[in-house]
C-alpha cells in the first residue's frame, strides 16, 4: 500500500508557519495555512482539498493555484509530487453566460 | 499472489461516499474500531460529491419519507457543530414547480400522499409563489411547497463525516477495491481487495451500484443500474433566494448556495443511450438543455455565467427506494445503496440508523420497508 493511501498515517502535528497568510487560490481567497490545515484534517489530495475548501473552485477553476496546491500537499505528506493526481478539469474552458450555452440557435453562413 | 492479512476490525466499509463515512462515524461514536475501504484515490469521489444538495422530505416515497423527516428534525440543524465543518444546511423550503394542469396533477398527487405521511407540504399558486420566490417567471402558476426542505452542501459534509470519524480513529483506506466478499462457517468475514485480505465480524457494502457486483461474491442481488445525471455551477451571484427547487417536470432542480453561486441539475433526456456510458462524463448537450429549463423559469440567471459542470451516476434501483437492510442468508453483512438519487438528504439518518443495526440490531426508524428481500416478479 502507497502510503498516501493509508488516511491514519502520522504527518506529525500542525505547525503555523510564519507565511501561512498568503493566499494561495486567489479567486476563492485560500490561504497557505488553511490548506495547511486542510490537510492535517485528513484531505490528501487535490480533489479533497478543491471539494472541502472551495480553492481551485472559483473563475479560473484552479489553473493559477493547481500547482501550489499540490506542491503544499507534497511536502506536508512528505512524498513527491509526481505521486498526486492534479484536481479533475472540467467543462465549459472557461465561464459561459447561461444564455450563450443554452442558445439552440445555428447561424448558417 | 500472497495477500497481507490485515488486522481485525469490529466493522468494514466498503464505500467512502457519504454513506459510508456518516455509518462510520456513528459506529466509531459508539465505540466500535472501524475500516473505510475507497476504491478510487479521492474520498467521496462518488455521488457524495456530484449531486445537487437537496435536502428534501417532499416527493420522496412514503417508504422513504419516515428517514428523511427524522433526519431533517433530528441531525441536519446540528451537523455543522457536531463535525466541526460548516455544512451550510439551510431550511428554507422546497418549491416544486408547476406550468401546466398536468404538472398541477403530478404535484397535487406527491402532496397527497406527504400529508398522509404527517408532512407539512401544500399546493400554492403563482401569486404566492411570486411572494417566496420573486424571480420566478409568470409562466409559473403552481407548485408544491414544503417550509421544511431545504438544501446543504454535499462537499463538506461527505469530506466533514470523513474528517470527524478519522479523527475518532475510524482508519481510512483509499484505493482500495473490494472485488470479493468471503463467508467462514457461514458468517461474513473477509473482505478482499487487490493489496490486502480485511477481517470483520461485520462488513457494510455502501458502494453506490458497485455494491451489486460486490453483493454478487455472496450471491446477493440488489436490482439497480446505473443512470447518469448531469450538473452545472454558476459564478457567485448577489444572494437572491434560499429555496431548493425542482420541477413537476423534472427539467432541473437546484439552489443558490451560501457562496453565491448556483448549483442546478437537469437532464437531457438521453442520459440512458449516452455513449460514454462507463464513466460519468458530462455530454455536450446536457449542460445546454439544463440552461434552457432554467431561463424559462428564472429569465433573471440569463446572464449568469456558468463556470464549471459535471456528471455523476444513480444507483437507480427497480422500485427506486434505497435498500437499507441486513442479509439474513449472510449473517454480519448489511447493505446501503440503491438511493436512486436521493441519498444526500438522507444520508446522516441513514448512517445513524446503520450505525444502530449492526452495534445493536435494532433502530430508531423501522427500515423493514427497504429490505433487499422486497422485489417480487410479476404476479
Ligand atoms: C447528479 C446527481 C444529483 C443528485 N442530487 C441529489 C440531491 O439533490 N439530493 C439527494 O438527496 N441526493 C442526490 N443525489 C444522490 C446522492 O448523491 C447519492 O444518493 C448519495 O451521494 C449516495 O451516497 P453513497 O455513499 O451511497 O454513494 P457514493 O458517493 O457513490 O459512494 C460510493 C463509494 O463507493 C466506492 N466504491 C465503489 N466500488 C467500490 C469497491 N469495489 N470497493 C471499495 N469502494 C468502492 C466509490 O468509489 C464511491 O466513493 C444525486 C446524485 C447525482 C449523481
Amino acid at each position: 500500500m502507497k502510503s498516501i493511501n493509508d488516511r491514519s498515517q502520522d504527518i506529525g502535528p500542525f505547525v503555523s508557519q510564519t507565511d501561512d497568510a498568503i493566499i494561495i487560490c486567489r479567486c476563492e481567497e485560500i490561504t497557505k495555512g488553511e490548506i495547511r490545515q486542510a490537510i492535517h484534517d485528513g484531505m490528501f489530495t487535490v480533489n479533497e482539498i478543491r471539494r472541502y475548501l472551495r480553492a481551485g473552485m472559483g473563475l479560473c477553476q484552479g489553473q493559477t493555484c493547481g500547482k501550489l496546491v499540490k506542491n503544499l500537499i507534497a511536502r506536508e505528506l512528505n512524498v513527491i509530487p509526481d505521486q498526486l493526481d492534479p484536481a479533475t478539469s472540467r467543462s465549459p474552458m472557461r465561464p459561459v453566460e447561461m444564455k450563450v450555452l443554452g442558445n439552440e440557435e445555428v447561424a448558417h453562413v | 499472489m500472497s495477500k497481507h492479512m490485515s488486522k481485525y476490525n469490529d466493522v468494514i466499509i466498503i464505500g467512502g461516499g457519504i454513506i459510508g463515512n456518516a455509518t462510520a462515524y456513528y459506529l466509531a461514536k459508539k465505540g466500535l474500531s472501524v475500516t473505510v475501504l475507497e476504491a478510487s484515490k479521492d474520498i467521496g469521489i462518488g455521488g457524495s460529491s456530484r449531486n445537487g444538495g437537496g435536502v428534501r422530505q417532499s416527493g420522496r416515497d412514503t417508504r422513504e419519507l419516515p428517514l428523511a423527516m427524522w433526519g431533517i428534525k433530528n441531525l441536519w440543524p446540528g451537523l455543522s457543530e457536531e463535525l466541526g465543518v460548516d455544512v451550510e444546511y439551510t431550511q428554507k423550503g422546497n418549491l416544486r414547480l408547476g406550468k401546466t394542469a398536468v404538472h398541477q396533477k403530478i404535484l397535487q398527487g406527491l402532496t397527497d400522499k406527504a400529508v398522509s405521511c404527517g408532512l407539512d407540504v401544500r399546493m400554492i399558486n403563482g401569486d404566492e409563489i411570486r411572494a417566496i420566490n420573486p424571480y420566478l417567471s409568470e409562466e409559473v402558476t403552481c407548485a408544491s411547497w414544503c417550509p421544511t426542505d431545504g438544501h446543504a452542501n454535499p462537499l463538506t459534509a461527505t469530506l466533514g463525516y470523513y474528517k470527524k470519524a478519522r479523527e475518532l480513529g475510524v482508519r481510512f483506506i483509499t484505493e482500495a477495491p473490494c472485488f470479493e466478499l468471503r463467508k467462514i462457517k457461514g458468517v461474513i468475514r473477509q473482505v478482499v481487495t487487490p493489496d490486502a485480505i480485511y477481517e470483520a465480524d461485520k462488513v457494510l457494502v455502501a458502494a453506490g451500484f458497485d455494491s451489486r457486483k460486490i453483493l454478487a461474491t455472496v450471491g446477493i442481488d440488489v436490482p439497480m443500474m446505473p443512470l447518469k445525471m448531469e450538473c452545472l455551477v454558476t459564478e457567485a451571484e448577489p444572494p437572491m433566494f434560499l429555496q431548493m427547487l425542482g420541477t413537476a417536470d423534472a427539467d432541473f432542480y437546484g439552489h443558490q448556495s451560501k457562496h453565491g453561486s448556483f448549483v442546478f441539475g437537469g437532464s437531457s433526456g438521453f442520459e440512458h443511450l449516452n455513449k460514454d456510458n462507463g464513466s460519468p462524463i458530462s455530454s455536450s448537450i446536457g449542460a445546454s438543455c439544463t440552461c434552457r429549463g432554467i431561463i424559462k423559469y428564472f429569465p433573471a440567471l440569463a446572464d449568469a455565467k456558468i463556470v464549471r459542470a459535471w456528471a455523476g451516476w444513480l444507483d437507480d434501483c427497480a422500485d427506486h427506494v434505497p435498500v437499507i437492510s441486513p442479509v439474513e442468508e449472510v449473517p454480519g453483512l448489511y447493505i446501503a445503496c440503491a438511493f436512486s438519487g436521493h441519498g444526500f438528504g438522507i444520508a446522516p439518518a441513514v448512517g445513524y440508523n446503520v450505525a444502530e443495526m449492526i452495534a445493536d440490531g435494532h433502530s430508531t426508524i423501522d427500515l423493514s420497508a427497504l429490505r433487499y428481500d422486497r422485489f417480487k416478479p410479476k404476479q
